[in-house]
């Protein structure tokens, strides 16, 4: 799919007053919209670890933590070299970017937490991504009181068919993407745990 | 209910004696706030005088410092003297050592605080006298959301490595809402034009955030502190 993209956005229209830049919008849009739902992923499965303490979820969590901050990284990305052309200026103080950065900082510290924490520290890092998570609205509210430029959501749905089709695409590419993504990593750490058990046990 | 209550009370008369009679953090936290905003001075002062409206972010920013200081040594000086295991082990509930811990920390942190908050004026030209009710229970509810968060972060902190790192590392984005929450209320009330509406906006905001952290923390510190 990915080596379908770069054809539909070719042929979409170009954006009257953004020219070519806009197009950078087809992986800007998927990779924010993987974020938060990696970002979700990651705060329910910290929940479930912290009250049942079940292996799978915190395997889970590690592994949606990480692709949050790398598809985040994604978005950081190709918004500014957007917002360059758009908006004339790099980074703007607006309620969605700042919301964002902050979400993503959240899973960086969770993934600090997890590599620097020592022993234990997975019990920690729950707590953080599943505080994480109680934050979006109180982030999202408290700075969506200053002004926005940002293109509302509501921008989306209204786009002509010729740009919706590629959108939606590459949408679906990131969406495979993270699936994919995440069933590996979960694998791997799946296969690090019983490595690890069989050094016990050999050990033993 | 009363017992819990109790239990609380009594950790953090433990701690407040404990700083009454040494007085480490009460100087050293409000030495740090002090330092904090020698170094804003040279930031934010512009041919001798403060630049508008930058006040009351150097007061938050001094307050979460300080604050950061003195979460990571109260929890830092049970864990040297052994007695954090003692406090898990006590025969109470595990949300009445948060509670005790939490009260603790709040009371230091306001005894900050009362010193912070007219030096700041002082040197920055903010005028409490225009709102002073609404000021002060700004600084109540930020306070309350900073600690309330801190305390959580800190207290299963203690025995994680390399934990002086990691604290402000966790603790800054996650009580971001407290912190914003209490700068835009105090900035909208020490501006030119004040804007009082605005600030009890924020004041209902830091409320519900109080209210929805402590709530989590009481139910989370018990899986998190373990066995």
């Amino acid at each position: 799919m990915f080596g379908m993209a770069p054809f539909l956005i070719d042929s979409a229209p170009y954006e009257s007053t953004m020219g070519l830049v806009y197009k950078i919008f087809y992986f800007h849009f998927p990779s924010a919209m993987t974020m938060l739902v990696s970002a979700l992923t990651c705060g329910v499965a910290s929940a479930i670890f912290l009250f049942s303490r079940r292996p799978g979820a915190d395997r889970v969590a590690v592994a949606a933590a990480e692709l949050s901050v790398v598809f985040g990284l994604l978005v950081f990305v190709t918004g500014p070299l957007w917002a360059r052309k758009a908006w004339g200026t790099w980074w703007i103080w607006d309620p969605r970017i700042t919301s964002t950065f902050i979400m993503w900082m959240v899973f960086n510290a969770y993934l600090l937490l997890r590599r620097f924490g020592g022993a234990g520290s997975e019990v920690l890092a729950a707590a953080v991504g599943f505080f994480g998570m109680a934050l979006v609205p109180f982030v999202y509210w408290s700075v969506n009181l200053w002004r926005t430029i940002h293109p509302l959501t509501s921008v989306v749905p209204t786009l002509p068919v010729n740009m919706g089709i590629p959108l939606y695409f590459c949408w679906t590419a990131f969406t495979i993407l993270f699936v994919a993504l995440m069933l590996i990593r979960v694998r791997l750490e799946h296969a690090r745990t019983r490595l690890e058990e069989a050094y016990l046990a050999v050990d033993d | 209910m009363t017992n819990v209550l109790r239990a609380a009370w009594l950790i953090a008369r433990k701690d407040f004696r404990i700083e009454s009679r040494s007085r480490e953090l009460v100087y050293t936290a409000l030495f740090f706030a002090v330092s904090c905003i020698l170094i804003f001075s040279f930031a934010f002062v512009r041919e001798g005088e403060a630049i508008d409206n930058s006040a009351a972010g150097i007061l938050w920013v001094a307050i979460a410092f300080s604050g950061t200081l003195a979460l990571g040594r109260t929890f830092e000086r049970e864990r040297q003297a052994e007695t954090l295991r003692a406090l898990l082990l006590a025969p109470v509930e595990r949300s009445a050592v948060y509670l005790g811990k939490f009260l603790g920390v709040l009371s230091l942190l306001i005894g900050i605080e009362v010193v912070l908050v007219p030096l700041v004026a002082f040197l920055f030209n903010a005028p409490l006298e225009r709102a002073p009710g609404l000021l002060l229970a700004l600084l109540a509810a930020g306070t309350v959301g900073f600690v309330a968060v801190g305390t959580l972060f800190a207290a299963m902190l203690g025995r994680a490595e390399s934990r002086d790192v990691l604290l402000p590392v966790v603790l800054y984005p996650i009580t971001l809402p407290a912190l914003v929450g209490g700068m835009q209320g105090t900035a909208a009330i020490f501006a030119a034009e004040p804007n009082l509406a605005l600030a009890q906006t924020w004041l209902s905001m830091l409320i519900f955030f109080d209210a929805v952290f402590i709530t989590l923390s009481l139910w989370t510190f018990a899986p998190v502190m373990g066995e």
